[in-house]
């Protein structure tokens, strides 16, 4: 059931240069599944900004965003105190139902966020996952210590400067694992599926308006005909994907 | 108070109709609120076959509204009314506007025929205004004799009552409402999107993967009101206003213009309860006005002009 509220900003951080942390404050009941995300309303655009949700704990719900555009630098100079309208419950989310006894979570970037409350539904389940991050350097890495709650965490830098140097498919190998959790940019989505065999469930990005299905302006193709990423994904099978330029 | 309008022979509760392409078929939006308060809906623009649409990026942001291109995405008549009507008529019991684009006259016909012989329709929208396909549907909404053309084709295949969608990319669309409306035409709905373009400055490219847009939101309501001003004076059927309408009192400013009914469509998009926002905020601002019955103020403020 999706649903529309304000929401109460409680604090905004700075984690990088360009990345914020926002936790919230509201009716967060919508959120049934880890990969979901929501579109929050800023001051001053006319589209909502679709962001996936990084936490949840009771009335709290944390995002964790790049500032890509005015859109998102707005949403990080609010303060706490201030409302936010929230509609929650979108997109379809990870599956943590799943026969596995080894997942590995893959991210990258502002795609590691939605791996934070994935981790958790996996740890609660009595699973112990592997985090294998992909960050350009050292100065972008986040989230690390939440993850590292839940998960064994491996880290890798294009420059070397933290971790692994090089992609954060050149942590598959040691890895291991028995299906796989992916969210980040599609190169790197795509970059993985080449690099492993493992079933595996990657979660997409796009532009789009309602985040609902409505619109149809997030479509993609898949093996299985037109999709909406907003409301048949965000996250798709390996077996549905086709890679088109969007 | 009284809300209720009369529009091509239904009464509707009131004048709100989500309009096609902004509302799905109507259950992407029952989480929300009960949409059986809404006057109608309009479905999804269909054609005869199933379409993708557009390829790459189909939307993008403006001031105070949208750009898109999805390009017509529906999976063809045939399904819509064999899977998607039973889904709408598990949340929505009026009659609904079945909104149709074609090719061909062959083709607009053709839908028409499928959706006339549907209970779940009760206005046949014919869109010859989609900006967002090339050499199809805008290319009958340009030219006053090919919509007429259409008008005359599909009203001789129906019974139910036929609206003739217009695009607002023209240079008379008084002159193309007319021909529609003396080629049989029971109602016009206008404004369609207005063709936009944003440029991907890193990339140095369209932003959108169709390059043109259509315009919709807050920026584009003066304009609709501009026209359904124009077409009020020179037509006498029905219109059904179109284009920005957000609030209650955007409502009753588009009907004093000639709207007999309204449709709400970007709105929905950034507020998933716009319409309901809307309906319930309708008798407050019909006090404001004075306005007793809403019926009473369609074309009110041509009163010294007509």
């Amino acid at each position: 059931m999706k649903r529309i509220d304000n929401f109460t900003v409680k604090s905004v951080e700075k984690l990088t240069s360009d990345i914020y942390k926002t936790l919230l404050s509201g009716d967060t009941s919508a959120v049934t599944a880890p990969g979901q995300f929501v579109n929050i309303a800023v001051d001053g655009f006319y589209l909502r900004r679709p962001i996936s949700v990084c936490d949840v704990e009771g009335d709290e719900l944390t995002v964790v965003y790049r500032t890509v555009g005015g859109g998102t630098e707005r949403l990080s100079n609010y303060l706490p105190g201030d409302t936010v309208s929230v509609v929650s419950g979108l997109g379809n989310g990870f599956n943590t139902e799943r026969n596995i006894s080894s997942p590995l979570l893959i991210g990258g970037g502002v795609g590691v966020p939605p791996l934070v409350l994935l981790a958790k539904a996996l740890y609660k389940k009595g699973l112990r996952p592997k985090a294998l991050l992909g960050f350009r350097n050292a100065s972008d890495v986040i989230l690390t210590d939440e993850l590292g709650k839940y998960c064994d965490v491996y880290v890798a830098t294009e420059d070397g400067s933290f971790g692994h140097k090089g992609f954060v498919t050149g942590l598959l190998g040691e890895a291991g694992g028995d299906y796989i959790y992916a969210c980040g940019p599609e190169p790197m989505l795509k970059a993985i599926l080449s690099a492993s065999e493992l079933p595996a469930e990657l979660s997409f990005e796009s532009r789009m308006a309602c985040g609902m299905g409505a619109c149809l302006t997030c479509t993609c193709h898949t093996t299985s005909g037109a999709r909406r990423i907003c409301s048949d994904g965000p996250v798709f099978e390996r077996e549905d994907i086709i890679w088109t330029q969007r | 108070m009284d809300t209720k309008v009369s529009l091509c022979g239904l009464t509707l509760d009131n004048p709100l109709i989500p309009a096609s392409g902004t509302f799905g078929y109507g259950y992407e939006y029952s989480d929300f609120y009960d949409i059986n308060i809404l006057g109608s809906l309009s479905i999804k623009g269909t054609t005869l076959n199933d379409r993708y649409g557009n390829e790459g990026i189909r939307v993008a942001e403006t001031a105070s509204g949208m750009l898109n291109s999805v390009g017509l995405q529906n999976h063809g008549v045939d399904y819509v009314i064999e899977k998607e009507f039973p889904r709408m008529r598990e949340v929505f019991k009026k009659p609904a506007v079945a909104n149709i684009s074609g090719f061909s006259v062959e083709e607009y016909v053709a839908v028409a025929e499928k959706f006339d012989a549907c209970d779940e329709i009760g206005i046949l929208e014919i869109n010859v205004s989609c900006p967002n396909v090339h050499s199809g549907g805008i290319a009958f909404g340009t030219d006053p004799s090919a919509a007429a053309t259409v008008t005359e084709a599909v009203k001789k295949a129906v019974k139910k009552p036929v609206v003739m969608k217009l695009s607002p990319n023209v240079t008379d669309i008084a002159a193309i409402a007319k021909a529609c409306e003396n080629a049989g035409a029971d109602g016009i709905c206008l404004i369609n999107t207005l063709k936009g373009v944003r440029i991907d400055m890193n990339r140095r490219r369209p932003l959108l993967g169709n390059v043109t847009g259509g315009l919709s939101g807050p920026a584009v309501f003066p304009v609709a009101l501009a026209m359904i001003w124009s077409v009020y004076k020179t037509c006498s059927i029905p219109i059904i206003g179109c284009g920005g309408v957000t609030t209650a009192s955007d409502v009753i400013e588009m009907m004093m213009a000639g709207a007999t009914a309204v449709e709400v469509g970007a709105a929905n998009l950034v507020n998933p309860a716009a319409c309901k926002d809307i309906i319930e905020a309708l008798p407050s601002v019909m006090k404001k006005y004075k306005i007793d019955r809403l019926s009473d103020i369609i074309g009110a403020a041509h009163r010294e002009d007509k």
